[in-house]
């Protein structure tokens, strides 16, 4: 079948400890290899910056989803205390939004936090396509208890990369079987 | 090595003799109002009112002349009022009346409790109070303004060994350069206690003071204030300001001590667990004085007033504009090329203690104002009244400095690691919570007769002069780094 030639091969290498595989991510890219991905059951600090990945822009959404919250809670107070059922609630003027603002603040505070948080989780996980019922992409379930693995693709010589894995302190290397997913 | 030579030795001289002058200048001017006004001792208030702009030079008084009156009599209740400033008084505030009206608002005119308390006061002298004042709240601004910035650094370096931090090791000798400052404010706050509890030179800051105030007999009694007299009383408050004196300094003094033991070797972890112990004790200290002096020097102004939060406002005050002083100096030691460990992470850190610490300042301060605002009872709403009065436009200012500005410019992580971005909003820092020093002590102590002037800044500068003095003289006294902490490592390899 002509898959077998277009597909690109992909090599798994499994590391047990979070700063070896650090060290191998780096190695690895330093030799003009390209790590595809690699799965950890915890955050490894600074590993972002070794895979070379983007900078994140979740801070900038995060902002904008803070303001929009921030409007939101704005837009309801006026409607509601304001527009629609003024209140006279210990006597606070209840037919300005401005004058009466400082009773507002810890609703336009409360919204701001409940928009950016939950906007923020729903981003990550539309941007990461983790939903219910996915297939899931983790090549070694041992990745979610105490291992790690690294995904390089290969390009060269095959043995001169495994060499290099094992070199970097890789406990266990083989190819990636089920690549349709 | 530091060394403290050149063009900063200079500035900071040149400086302190601004200072010298503004002080001076300000006492001798603030002598010349005094006799003007006994001069006229035994005319009628509104003369001794109107007389109240002559002597000033100042545009601001000119200007605001009629508005200050109206407002004095206000505060001071009914017995001047004439038709006559009754109703233009309510032409000019005729909006706010209404509104004030059908909210149902706490006013000067309707606050009864706020015009009881006053009429027991004779105008005259509460005036000639307000204006010998102004020289002492003005020292009383600067001072503790300055005197804030080296207590925060005293309490980031306690906290740094107390929680056995590492990051900052190599920063720390900043901290303690910052801290050996502290004695000077403290010291010239004892003398504002002294002249204050023993009346010398007409300093009138504190109203508890006043004498005869805690005497039913006598015509300046005041039942409130006699209701504190258990904690608001001359010996009692000098003792406090000692205890502060000799707990604080005694601290930043042990501490520098053990830090520079530290660098001749030994048995360094032993020093170190010393340092540590002292800290967290200090720590202890520092909770309980970091509220009680804040009550002492600032609260107890405003006499009547209280507020259970006032403390923590003060102390978050105190610590964000510590770390901004302290972030601008390593930013200027790293410009000159020292403190090269430090690198952008460290920097990283204290632009996140800025932007944190602006925002917990605003936090405590709208927690204060809205219970207060939302309550509207008279005798706490008289606080805000005095502020959104006089000092409307001071107040909103301050406000948009210290919270706006920080938290629209240091949001990013990438202004975070930017020299001129900290540095920007550092000044800013600076400038705003100067003025909420200013609106703290200067509505209490001479109300509508406030300015911001030659004499203001000159004085600022004066205390920054010394600061720049003493504290870049400690930084030169010692290596920048203590090589032999044992978190020194750790420090240089801080990475986030």
């Amino acid at each position: 079948m002509s898959s077998t030639t277009d597909h690109k091969v992909i090599i798994n290498a499994l590391y047990d400890d979070d700063d070896v595989l650090l060290k191998g991510v780096k190695d690895v890219r330093a030799k003009g290899y390209h790590v595809e991905e690699v799965y950890s059951p915890f955050p490894v600090h600074g590993l972002d910056h070794a895979m070379g990945l983007a900078p994140t822009r979740i801070g900038t959404a995060a902002f904008f989803y803070g303001l929009l919250g921030l409007s939101t809670a704005i837009a309801i107070t006026y409607w509601m205390m304001i527009v629609d059922w003024p209140m006279n609630i210990g006597g606070k003027p209840s037919f300005t939004w401005g004058y009466n603002m400082p009773a507002f603040v810890p609703i336009m505070f409360e919204l701001t936090v409940f928009f950016a948080a939950h906007l923020m989780v729903w981003t990550f996980f539309f941007r990461n396509g983790i939903y219910p019922g996915r297939k899931r992409l983790n090549p070694d379930p041992r990745t979610t208890d105490d291992k790690f693995l690294m995904e390089v693709e290969l390009t060269g010589d095959r043995e001169e990369l495994m060499t290099l894995l094992k070199e970097t302190g890789a406990i266990e290397i083989s190819e990636k079987t089920d690549q349709n997913a | 090595m530091f060394e403290f030579t050149g063009r900063l030795k200079t500035l900071s001289y040149i400086l302190i003799l601004i200072g010298i002058i503004s002080v001076g200048a300000s006492f001798f001017t603030g002598r010349g109002h005094d006799e003007a006004h006994h001069g006229h001792e035994g005319t009628e208030h509104h003369e001794a009112d109107g007389h109240h702009t002559e002597g000033h030079g100042d545009a601001h008084h000119g200007k605001d002349e009629h508005h200050a009156e109206d407002q004095h009599k206000a505060d001071h209740g009914g017995s001047h009022h004439d038709d006559h400033h009754n109703s233009e008084y309510f032409e000019e505030h005729k909006d706010n009346f209404n509104y004030h009206k059908s909210a149902s608002r706490a006013t000067p005119d309707n606050n009864h409790y706020h015009r009881t308390m006053a009429e027991a006061h004779v105008d005259k002298e509460h005036l000639h109070h307000q204006m010998a004042n102004k020289p002492w709240a003005n020292l009383l601004v600067n001072n503790f303004f300055f005197l804030a910035i080296a207590l925060g650094a005293l309490f980031f370096l306690a906290i740094q060994y107390a929680a056995q931090a590492g990051w900052a090791t190599l920063i720390l000798r900043v901290m303690e350069a910052m801290s050996q400052f502290l004695v000077i404010p403290v010291m010239i706050m004892l003398l504002l206690v002294v002249t204050g509890v023993y009346h010398i030179g007409d300093n009138h800051l504190w109203h508890w003071m006043q004498e005869g105030i805690m005497d039913p007999e006598s015509p300046h009694y005041d039942e409130i204030i006699a209701g504190k007299e258990g904690y608001l009383n001359g010996p009692f408050y000098l003792l406090r300001t000692l205890i502060y004196l000799i707990g604080w300094v005694g601290a930043a003094m042990l501490l520098r001590r053990m830090s520079l033991k530290m660098d001749r070797g030994g048995d360094v972890a032993a020093q170190w667990k010393k340092m540590r112990n002292l800290s967290a004790g200090f720590l202890v200290f520092f909770a309980v004085t970091s509220s009680t002096s804040a009550w002492d020097w600032i609260m107890s102004i405003d006499t009547h007033w209280f507020s259970t939060l006032f403390g923590w406002y003060t102390f978050a005050g105190i610590f964000v504009s510590s770390l901004t002083v302290l972030t601008l100096i390593i930013i200027y030691l790293k410009s000159k090329g020292y403190l090269e460990d430090v690198n952008e992470n460290h920097i990283h850190d204290l632009g996140k203690f800025m932007f944190a610490f602006s925002i917990f300042w605003t936090y405590l301060w709208f927690s204060q104002f809205m219970l207060i605002w939302y309550s509207n009872i008279p005798e706490e709403v008289t606080y805000y009244m005095a502020r959104f009065g006089e000092y409307k436009g001071l107040f909103f200012l301050m406000l948009a400095i210290n919270f706006v500005f920080p938290v629209l410019v240091l949001m990013s992580r990438n202004t975070k690691r930017n020299y001129g971005f900290l540095v920007t909003a550092g000044i800013f820092i600076i400038i705003g919570h100067w003025l909420d020093v200013y609106i703290m002590v200067m509505p209490g102590t001479v109300g509508s007769l406030w300015s911001i002037g030659l004499v203001s800044i000159g004085t600022f500068l004066g205390f920054a002069g010394l600061f720049i003095l003493v504290v870049f003289r400690s930084l030169a006294k010692a290596p920048l780094v203590s090589k032999n902490h044992p978190m020194l490592l750790e420090s240089k390899y801080h990475h986030i």
